[in-house]
């Protein structure tokens, strides 16, 4: 609900709101609920909802090893990858593979994050077979041909650009290389403008190679298609990809830096502040409580102690959140706000004075009602559109928690007391934050200076 | 607790005719004895509904000096009433794990709701009461000014877009109030009282100023008699005039607006011409200039993006927009980056080539067929959301459309002719009406970034 401005990395979050909340609804149709695990005769799985009321077909997908496993100095090479299936395959140069998609209506986008590339396409269910080929093309045979690749160098490197004078993007990005020095989680999803013009034909090459296989693939279907079309898709689409993929070991760490202060200077009115800590993994047993708890300090509804303290009480702030993030390789509680530079030093203050409150007393009773109801009633909302319901059962397979996660959700949710989020909260809001500043904020100073 | 969402134009542009095709689901339409209007849309998927209610007043309904009011009431709508003081309607929102937010274009103020269906008739019943029952104290008001200044700050003063965006609005209407900014300017908003909100709050927040659209679980019957017993209890308490404001009279020169920012390290070029929008246009030249934009500059195949980016190599994107739902008058669009080494000169130069080309010789039959096709494919992806749905028959209806006119759109674009996209190209893309905005780094000379 922190409509504006959710940096990319949150988008997860909010899928993940939805599996969280998933139970105590009341049962939907059965068409949009029910999962079917499909293995193909290639032996490539997917979940799948079949929903014929809207004449489409959503296929989301999903393959594990995102920027992360960009090479050393090389940052940026998956979104250049991501950007470039589409620019050209097979015998169609990118000129004629659009005008492909866009004769049928085809909607193909491929996304590199930090853990994973992802990919999505949508089609009207008419138009599946021309679709599937589509994506099988882009991902079986892309062409990086040299002048698509410039192209694409040109555009990732202008988003670099333009990144350098958005403060929330310049206090995130410093968040991220401050928490992991030395560690691949550190380096920009998008690059530098060192890096990007290091990138080759050949490491492009390379990188879908290694990346886009089967092993690391997680795929959900949802729409006007059945489990038999949708055996024949798999193998069609993904069955020529190689069997494993190459990836790097990738250390597991917790966020370092942790009660530093860094202000980078910056002549805007607004200070713009990225706060946050160590998380809680997904699979650990007190995962549920830190969601309660994270709900509670800065999560979803307008009832948080953030958003009251902040700004309802004070309007010191038109955007105050606080998000748990999960990573494959780490995890974090993230949060930012931003505020008028005269009263930065106030609104810090504030922030941090709830999270040690918290930490410190714990929730209370009726808090901990609220968001159990919160997050149990929210789940629907998720599921009332076939590429929503795509997306979460993707999310579902990368978080490894299994397609019986909804049913076991309420009895995880309800199973919550006061002791655990007491003790869950402190352990994980007592670690001490990491805070960035981007503006000229009066009354915050770097730990440095 | 307005997250407000300030709809630009633009975005709103991108559902702006709505429709179905496919399996159609069937729309009910009715009004209350007190003029509010309930559009109910169908969508059995999932046990969810979303509850919106659009109010036909926006920042260009505002007296000037006071630009930013009906923003700041919309945040102020959020602070309870006699009934449910405080943040009782948020709590309770909350407490079904729903969501709720708010937006203020210059057409219209919309509050909305997503919740299980089984507690629409409370969202009804709270957001009936909302209509004529606010209350406001000094207390609450002064801490809410202060939210809106900072949400200036974020969308405004600390992005120069925006700020850009703002100062070529501000030169594309010379008289009309679509030059002011939803949000307001900023010495105005700053000057907002409790006093300021609540005139307005009288005199536009009425049910027969009010458009409630309902789309989700339900059906048109249970609607109407939940909507009878709780929008129908409110009375009407004003006597809501046309809306005529002040037209643009004759432009008969284009503007250019440049604006530098240090921080500047990708230059940009956009344009805007007036253009009709889709309740102003004449039959079927709003749908025409839809069909252009595609073909134009949506993606990766328009036209722009081809001669620009692709052939000419000279930048790092191009394409156009339109968006028709507005009351008065439409935007028409083209924007450009150029790649390092290029100037926007020559980036402004290819860009009038392509349209020159447009404007004489018109698109072909391959490009008709492809954005028109895409064009309707869009109304049925919308019925994947019913959210998206809700939106595009209330922002139509709060606009001057009609059910029946987005109901007949997929039709009305279908219907579009190479000869249409021409005249349309012909007619509304002269200079003369156009502001072209530039982006940079210093106001030196000639732009120079790496």
């Amino acid at each position: 609900m922190n409509a504006t401005a959710r940096p990319k990395p949150f988008r997860l979050l909010t899928w993940i709101a939805a599996a969280i909340a998933a139970v105590l609804v009341p049962a939907a149709p059965a068409s949009a609920t029910t999962i079917e695990r499909v293995i193909s005769p290639g032996g490539i799985e997917a979940w799948l909802v079949r929903e014929s009321a809207v004449p489409l077909i959503a296929v989301e997908f999903a393959f594990v090893g995102g920027a992360i496993q960009d090479p050393p100095g090389k940052a940026g090479t998956a979104v250049m990858v991501a950007s470039l299936l589409d620019e050209g395959a097979g015998d169609l140069d990118s000129k004629a593979f659009h005008e492909r998609l866009d004769r049928k209506a085809v909607e193909l986008n491929f996304e590199a994050e930090r853990d994973a590339v992802h990919g999505s396409l949508r089609t009207l269910s008419e138009n599946r077979d021309e679709a599937f080929e589509d994506l099988r093309l882009s991902l079986t045979a892309p062409r990086f041909d040299p002048a698509a690749v410039e192209i694409i160098r040109g555009q990732v490197q202008s988003l670099v650009r333009r990144g350098a004078m958005n403060p929330n993007e310049m206090a995130r990005l410093r968040w991220w290389q401050t928490a992991f020095a030395d560690h691949p989680y550190g380096r920009p999803v998008n690059g530098t403008l060192e890096s990007l013009p290091m990138i080759t034909s050949d490491d492009l090459r390379t990188y879908a190679r290694r990346v886009l296989a089967r092993d690391n693939l997680k795929v959900a279907v949802v729409g006007d298609i059945d489990a038999e079309a949708v055996k024949a898709m798999l193998d069609r689409v993904f069955g020529a990809l190689p069997a494993k993929a190459e990836l790097n070991p990738v250390a597991t760490v917790p966020p370092r830096g942790l009660g530093q202060r860094v202000v980078i200077k910056l002549d805007v009115p607004q200070a713009v502040v990225t706060f946050g800590g160590a998380g809680i993994a997904r699979k650990d047993p007190d995962f549920i409580a830190a969601y309660i708890v994270n709900h509670i300090l800065g999560g979803g509804a307008f009832s948080s102690r953030l958003y009251q303290e902040v700004r309802e009480k004070r309007g010191l702030a038109y955007t105050v959140y606080d998000s748990l993030v999960w990573l494959n390789h780490s995890a974090l509680f993230l949060g930012g706000t931003a505020t008028r530079a005269d009263r930065a030093g106030e609104t810090l203050d504030v922030i941090e004075k709830e999270i040690h409150r918290l930490a410190e007393e714990g929730p209370t009773e009726a808090e901990i009602a609220k968001a159990k109801a919160y997050l149990n009633g929210s789940f629907a909302l998720n599921l009332d559109s076939s590429v929503k319901i795509a997306a979460l059962l993707v999310q579902l397979q990368l978080d490894d928690i299994g397609m019986d996660y909804f049913a076991r959700r309420p009895a995880l949710i309800d199973a919550v007391t006061l002791e655990d989020a007491r003790r869950v909260a402190k352990r994980l809001l007592d670690g001490g934050l990491l805070v960035t500043v981007v503006g000229r904020p009066e009354g915050i100073a770097s730990s440095a200076d | 607790m307005p997250k407000l969402l300030l709809l630009a134009a633009v975005l709103v542009g991108a559902f702006a005719g709505a429709a179905r095709a496919g399996a159609e689901p069937k729309i009910a339409h009715f009004t209350l004895w007190n003029g509010l209007e309930v559009v109910v849309v169908p969508d059995h998927r999932a046990p969810v509904v979303t509850h919106m209610i659009w109010y036909k007043v926006g920042a260009a309904d505002e007296a000037p000096g006071k630009s930013g009011l009906a923003h700041f009431l919309e945040h102020l709508m959020f602070k309870g009433t006699a009934k449910n003081p405080g943040d009782t309607f948020s709590q309770q929102v909350a407490a079904i794990g729903g969501q709720e937010n708010a937006f203020t274009s210059s057409d219209y103020t919309g509050f909305f709701q997503r919740v299980p269906r089984d507690h629409l008739k409370e969202m009804m019943a709270l957001e009936a009461d909302r209509i004529t029952g606010l209350v406001l104290t000094d207390e609450v008001v002064r801490p809410e000014l202060n939210v809106v200044l900072e949400e200036q700050n974020t969308r405004v003063a600390n992005n120069p877009n925006g700020r850009l965006a703002e100062q070529m609005d501000a030169a594309l209407y010379l008289n009309h109030p679509y030059g002011r900014p939803a949000i307001g300017w900023r010495h105005e908003i700053e000057t907002l009282t409790r006093d300021d909100a609540l005139a307005f709050y009288r005199r536009f927040y009425t049910p027969n100023n009010a458009v409630v659209v309902i789309a989700g679980d339900v059906t048109p019957e249970e609607i109407k008699a939940d909507a009878e017993a709780t929008y129908g209890k409110i009375a009407p308490r004003a006597e809501i005039a046309p809306r005529r404001r002040p037209a643009e009279p004759m432009q008969e020169g284009p503007r250019t607006v440049t604006l530098a920012d240090a921080r500047v390290e990708q230059p940009s070029i956009s344009r805007v011409y007036l253009a009709p929008s889709s309740t102003t246009a004449k039959p079927g030249e709003s749908e025409a200039l839809e069909v252009l934009a595609h073909a134009l500059g949506s993606g990766e195949s328009g036209r722009l993006y081809r001669a620009l980016v692709v052939d000419q190599g000279i930048a790092i994107n191009a394409g156009a927009n339109y968006s028709g739902t507005a009351l008065d008058y439409a935007r028409f669009g083209v924007f450009s980056s150029p790649k390092s080494g290029r100037t926007l000169h020559e980036v402004e130069a290819a860009i009038d080539a392509v349209l020159a080309d447009v404007i004489e010789h018109g698109i072909t039959a391959q490009e008709l067929e492809s954005a028109k096709s895409r064009l309707i494919a869009d109304a049925v992806y919308a019925q994947d959301n019913q959210a998206t749905l809700a939106q595009w028959y209330g922002s139509a209806l709060a606009t001057g459309q009609t059910v029946e006119m987005v109901e007949a759109w997929p039709a009305a674009i279908r219907a579009v002719t190479a000869d249409a996209v021409r005249m349309a190209a012909r007619t509304w893309l002269d200079r003369r009406t156009s502001v072209t905005g530039y982006l940079v780094n210093s106001l030196k000379p000639e732009e120079k970034h790496s």
